[in-house]
């Protein structure tokens, strides 16, 4: 039986900033005690993750990004055929893309917290404006999961 | 060959076209073509950024973090990697591959079966089949899995489902999809519990009859137009590769086994702990991927290619009833002792996609798989090296250690490094032979790409923060001046202008 909530955290933990996604997870997993949500970390999304949002009613990805306009951006995401099959690792949204395809169903509710990192080398440990983004990051991940409601995720739309 | 589109004598009044970087390939690599006024290519190469610094983030640990760390080499084949350095790290402690207990041994290969697995099962229907499926000069939304989803909707799904049972056997044994720890020096840390194999022989017998299909649909695709998938990008080459003892074909332990373009045994399981006496690397100034040869036929005749192409024609035979019929109708449509058509890897891999679903089936059939008799040690020693066969090719891990159990030195050569040649060459030919003296357009271009995509290049970086990778393709003059473009955004929209 899935569980109602999906949290997807996904980049390279020996990669710099781009353990973000990974690190968040972590977080949840540590900090928080919730029952109701899966968290599934993973290097990079690929076709198979669309599987994993079968039978879900809310999903967060939560990832590494280089263009970010602050420590964080919340955004709704939706399907979309948007090319991302150029590289290995698929975007959220043509994993939603995937999903509908091999369903014929709407993926469920689906959220992107991209969290902005700078540095992204090999052996590289996180950086320090993305630790604190990190930090920052994780206050907003909390809230989020204490109210698992697509009502009020919506609400935080770039808030 | 195309050796002399290597390096033009003189590139003065030259265009010069660069894809940057090249799509469906893991990491970061660029084409460049230099053409003269009539479009006739004067010189064409594939540059690729390698792994930055790899052997320095190995260095200074300690040896048996190192099959989790080196996990985070790739994003595409973490297996692979945790393996060939457990292989090497299994020597630190005394332990050589025959020394392995039987469950520690099966279970590692049920392991790299699940990993060859999904790794051939992504690369043939996410990232070929559009080609395959839809033509190489096919508009360009049609090149995606998305459109292979819509248009043969049950392949599309048997591909996601064949790429997630893989996953679901990495997950089984290791605990996790990614970043798992179940190889250890000496050993395993865990055997599977009967919930576990019954879990994993539920689906079994069905991913053998999709990979058949697989098998059967590359056959189709490459006979349906024999002269063309024969020719394109099609070049002669020496192949290498693991060998088992009685000839087989083999993926996790054996002897190193080379063939020449005709068939001829260059090299017969030989020992790969030598492996430096017979391999040496070539270093050429325009790129920073070396270009591994045989040593004893030196730089020009020496080079080699490796992956399911060169398995699949060095093997005698494959262990496995579907599989090695497949491998004879394989052999039997070429005239030649070996298939050196670059699109045949597609075929050849299919054939070891079938391959690894079989051997998965006869493991899990294995009562060893669940012993707890799982590690063995022996007499320290201070040098390991391990080989495996990852998806794509020999991959190969070579580590010292110091009396504190440190790495002081760590030299890795990735499969993709073995088929730098190949992957040149088969550039050069296509350049050669059906981009020379057109106007050049993203599709027709589309054509490099194809016949590096069929080797499966790993340049990985397993970075991939959102809207870091565009292509950009620049038309410049001699003197450098931008004369067109055309540009990918991270949204895949083309733009065109300078």
């Amino acid at each position: 039986m899935s569980k109602p909530v999906l949290v997807i955290g996904y980049g390279n933990p020996s990669r710099g900033d781009d353990s973000l996604g990974p690190l968040t997870l972590d977080f949840i997993q540590r900090e928080l005690n919730i029952t109701n949500i899966e968290l599934i970390t993973d290097f990079q999304l690929q076709i198979e993750h669309a599987l994993d949002l079968q039978d879900r009613e809310l999903v967060l990805f939560i990832d590494a990004s280089m263009n970010c306009g602050a420590a964080f951006d919340f955004a709704e995401i939706k399907t979309a055929k948007d090319h991302s099959y150029s590289t290995h690792a698929m975007s959220p949204a043509a994993v939603l893309s995937v999903y509908q395809s091999i369903t014929n169903n709407l993926p469920p509710a689906s959220f992107l917290l991209s969290i902005q990192g700078l540095n992204f080398e090999l052996g590289e440990a996180l950086s320090k404006p993305a630790t604190a983004n990190l930090q920052q990051a994780c206050q907003f991940v909390q809230q989020l999961l204490l109210q698992a409601n697509i009502d009020v995720w919506k609400q935080k739309l770039n808030s | 060959m195309y050796e002399y589109l290597e390096t033009t004598d003189d590139s003065t009044n030259l265009k010069r076209i660069v894809i940057d970087p090249v799509s469906r390939v893991e990491g970061h690599g660029k084409v460049t073509l230099l053409l003269d006024e009539d479009n006739k290519v004067k010189q064409a190469r594939l540059h690729i950024v390698e792994f930055r610094g790899f052997e320095k983030f190995i260095q200074g640990r300690p040896y048996w973090e190192l099959p989790v760390l080196v996990q985070r080499l790739c994003g595409i084949c973490p297996v692979s990697h945790h393996l060939a350095a457990a292989k090497a790290i299994d020597q630190l402690v005394g332990i050589d591959p025959i020394d392995l207990t039987p469950a520690a041994d099966k279970l590692r290969r049920l392991l790299h079966f699940g990993q060859v697995l999904q790794s051939h099962a992504l690369h043939f229907f996410h990232l070929s089949s559009p080609d395959l499926l839809f033509g190489f000069e096919s508009e360009i939304s049609k090149r995606n899995v998305i459109a292979v989803l819509n248009e043969y909707p049950e392949l599309g799904l048997q591909g996601v489902k064949l790429r997630k049972y893989g996953q679901e056997v990495i997950k089984t044994i290791s605990g996790k999809r990614v970043h798992g720890t179940c190889a250890i020096a000496g050993g395993m840390n865990k055997s599977l519990t009967l919930a576990e194999r019954d879990y994993l022989q539920a689906d079994i017998d069905q991913i053998i009859e999709w990979s058949q299909g697989a098998v059967a649909l590359i056959k189709k695709v490459h006979t349906s137009n024999l002269p063309y998938y024969d020719n394109f990008a099609t070049i002669r080459s020496n192949y290498l590769g693991l060998i088992k003892p009685n000839g087989a074909l083999e993926l996790y332990h054996g002897g190193l086994r080379a063939k020449n373009d005709c068939g001829g045994t260059l090299l017969d399981h030989f020992d790969y702990c030598h492996y430096n006496d017979i391999i040496h690397e070539e270093v050429k100034s325009w790129s920073y991927m070396k270009f591994p040869y045989l040593t004893s036929l030196g730089t020009a005749l020496g080079w080699y290619r490796v992956g399911p192409l060169a398995r699949v024609n060095n093997c005698d035979f494959i262990d496995t009833p579907h599989a090695e019929s497949a491998r004879i109708e394989f052999k039997q449509h070429s005239n030649e002792a070996m298939v050196h058509s670059t699109l045949a890897f597609h075929w050849a891999r299919l054939i070891e996609l079938l391959h690894c679903a079989e051997s998965i089936k006869y493991l899990l059939d294995d009562a060893d798989i669940l012993s707890n008799d799982l590690i063995n040690t022996g007499e320290r020693r201070f040098e390991g090296i391990g080989v495996i066969e990852a998806p794509r090719g020999t991959l190969l891990h070579h580590y010292q250690v110091d009396e504190n159990d440190i790495v002081t030195k760590a030299n890795l050569i990735v499969s993709t490094t073995s088929n730098n040649m190949g992957m040149n060459e088969s550039v050069r030919q296509v350049a050669a032979e059906y981009l020379s003296g057109r106007e050049l357009t993203e599709p027709l271009l589309n054509n490099l790409e194809v016949a590096i995509r069929a080797y499966d290049p790993c340049l990985s970086c397993a970075t991939h923060a959102i809207g870091k990778m565009p292509l950009q393709l620049e038309l410049l003059d001699a003197e450098g001046r931008l004369l067109d473009q055309l540009s990918r955004n991270s949204q895949g929209e083309f733009e065109h202008g300078a």
